[in-house]
């Protein structure tokens, strides 16, 4: 399929799902398929780096979070409207994937992991101690009643957030099918040999890096509306990070649909559990399911479908 | 006339050196501290290259068996840590059997590896929380709450018991680095493995003791962490970007490195926490971090990564 057909199925799944959804009357299916879009979102944002390039962020709930507080500061300044928020945190994200980028990918991919470690540290104590979005305590955010164009504000919020998942994963598989792509996979699979056969490995890592910082900003942007109270230990919450790593590495990371099956499923899973067990098992169920998917399965699930389909 | 009296008193707190010298102080057995917990990182990453982000949380798990051993049976916490010693160093066998079957061997260690050390970081931190709950645990000993004074300096023998600790134990591993036949060994295996296996020692067996010395020094380092404050499932966290700070700036593979940039770093925080405001603490590690890696990567004592 070429980019323009996948991009304009895309565009319909977009279109089909926004008419199904002016029928459905129930928030919670709002509320849930938020939580699932935006989950898609970060996971292929941090597939674009972690997956493609083999760079592992550790620091994706710095990114989200950057977003996040940049709009409930925007919000609070000049009430800015939600799409100049999601913008304005894509291109904060973005920046800050920039000199991230630049400072550590000269070296090792492992100094960079833990640089981005240590980045979603000093951001919370950054935040915890400023006190214009609400410091340690947290920030409320009053959500307006109704979107833009009629039903409540969460219906609003899920569509925006699935356009921006729908083409998040349009472009990471136009990525994926570049040039950009098959040069990423060539630091993945060797750096050195990428370097000497012309690769401009710097100037391609960096890219992956801004790109999937800027999408990660863009689906922090909308969620001081989404939760209506923000606060640090929420925002910096280790499961985002922990999530948005196992999605992508369980669903298979070398392709664009892998996050995607990923992020479904652990969320499909987690909601199950948390209904049923605990939250904090819950979270154990993550942390064990991606130890056993990378021991046993490192190409997740999708690569399990393709051993299966080769053997028959 | 009291604001002025105010300001008068704030200005000879400025000049008055002896705050400073004690924030010096403190921040001196707060790094030495630091350096039991970065001892581990400096085994596993800066000798053997295993990016091992878990060994925060296992320093947690061991302060937790102290808090156990301390509460139930009454032991010292230091003797806690060392009767644990075997149990973690068993643990660490078992981690690296894991980790080099699963990715070693196979050549996928960067991207795989580390995603497995932080599954187990997580792993270790939930069933922590599981297991104990999440609040906050401490033990009882004679030194914690007393404290040492001489010319206006005050050191509290809670952080003073874990500086003493943590020297000792550094200064041990260090001697039987360089002295015994297996410290060499695990020394080569860093720099030639091939030499190595020429002089008729198994790479990997060496590799898989070594990671097993540096899970143990977790014990000995999370009843230290238990001495020195309450200790609670998720605070492993805040000491890996300080552990790997306190390694990559020392230099990999440079012990007494690592224990001068442990206690640059400390002194730092006690400073800025002192002067300024606590909350900033764990963040200063990263300002260390950051312009290490961009700009002077062989640290202060190692080698260029």
């Amino acid at each position: 399929m070429s980019n323009a057909a996948f991009a304009a199925l895309m565009a319909a799944l977009v279109v089909v799902l926004w008419l199904a959804g002016r029928l459905v009357s129930n928030e919670y299916v709002f509320f849930a398929g938020y939580a699932v879009l935006q989950y898609i979102l970060l996971a292929t944002a941090w597939n674009l780096l972690g997956g493609y390039a083999g760079y592992v962020n550790f620091g994706s709930a710095a990114f989200f979070a950057l977003g996040a507080y940049l709009s409930v500061a925007l919000h609070k300044l000049v009430e800015a409207p939600l799409p100049v928020l999601i913008l304005a945190g894509g291109l904060a994200s973005g920046a800050l994937g920039l000199v991230m980028g630049y400072l550590t990918l000269k070296l090792r991919g492992v100094f960079f992991s833990i640089a981005t470690l240590a980045l979603a540290i000093v951001f919370q104590a950054v935040i915890t101690n400023w006190e214009f979005v609400g410091g340690a305590s947290g920030a409320y955010v009053l959500r307006p009643a109704e979107g833009p164009w009629g039903g409540s504000y969460v219906e609003y919020l899920f569509y925006v957030m699935m356009v921006m998942a729908a083409a998040a994963v349009a472009l990471a598989r136009i990525i994926e099918r570049s040039n950009i792509g098959y040069g990423l996979a060539a630091i993945r699979d060797d750096e050195l040999a990428a370097e000497t056969s012309g690769v401009p490995t710097l100037r391609l890592k960096v890219l992956a890096t801004v790109l999937s910082g800027a999408l990660m900003g863009m689906a922090g942007a909308p969620l001081p509306f989404y939760v209506a109270y923000l606060d640090p230990p929420s925002a910096f919450n280790l499961s985002y990070a922990v999530n948005t790593i196992a999605m992508p590495l369980v669903g298979g990371t070398r392709t664009w649909i892998g996050p995607v099956i990923g992020a479904v499923l652990l969320t499909a899973v987690q909601e199950t559990a948390m209904v049923t067990i605990s939250s904090a098992s819950n979270l154990l169920l993550v942390g064990l399911l991606m130890v056993a998917f990378i021991t046993l399965a490192p190409n997740g699930i999708v690569g399990l479908v393709a051993d299966l389909r080769r053997r028959r | 006339m009291l604001a002025k009296n105010r300001v008068r008193e704030d200005a000879q707190d400025m000049l008055d050196p002896l705050p400073l010298l004690n924030a010096v102080a403190a921040g001196v057995m707060l790094g030495g501290f630091y350096a039991a917990v970065a001892l581990g990182i400096a085994i596993a990453f800066g000798l053997l290259d295993i990016p091992n982000l878990s060994h925060p949380a296992f320093v947690v798990a061991g302060a937790f068996t102290t808090w156990q051993l301390n509460s139930r049976l009454g032991l010292d916490p230091v003797a806690a840590g060392v009767v644990m010693v075997p149990l973690f160093f068993l643990l660490g066998l078992l981690i690296y059997r894991l980790y080099h079957v699963c990715f070693e061997r196979r050549g996928e260690a960067s991207l795989q590896g580390l995603a497995f050390f932080f599954g187990l970081l997580f792993i270790t931190e939930v069933a922590l929380v599981l297991a104990a709950g999440a609040d906050y645990r401490s033990v009882t000993a004679p030194y914690i709450g007393t404290s040492l004074s001489f010319a206006g300096i005050t050191l509290p023998e809670r952080m003073l018991v874990p500086f003493v600790v943590s020297l000792a134990m550094i200064a041990l591993l260090h001697q039987f680095l360089l002295r015994s036949f297996t410290g060499r060994a695990i020394q080569a295996v860093s720099q030639d493995q091939t030499a190595l296996r020429l002089m008729g020692v198994g790479p990997t067996r060496i590799k898989s003791l070594a990671f097993g010395l540096a899970t143990a020094t977790a014990a000995i380092a999370g009843s230290l962490l238990i001495i020195v404050q309450p200790v609670e499932p998720s605070i492993g966290r805040d000491f890996i970007g300080r552990a790997f700070a306190a390694v990559v700036l020392g230099g990999m593979g440079s012990f007494y490195g690592m224990l001068l940039a442990s206690i640059i770093l400390g002194i730092t925080e006690s400073i800025i926490s002192d002067m300024w405001n606590p909350s900033w603490a764990p963040a200063i590690a990263f300002g260390f971090l950051l312009p290490t890696l961009a700009f002077r990567s062989s640290g202060l004592l190692g080698r260029r990564l």
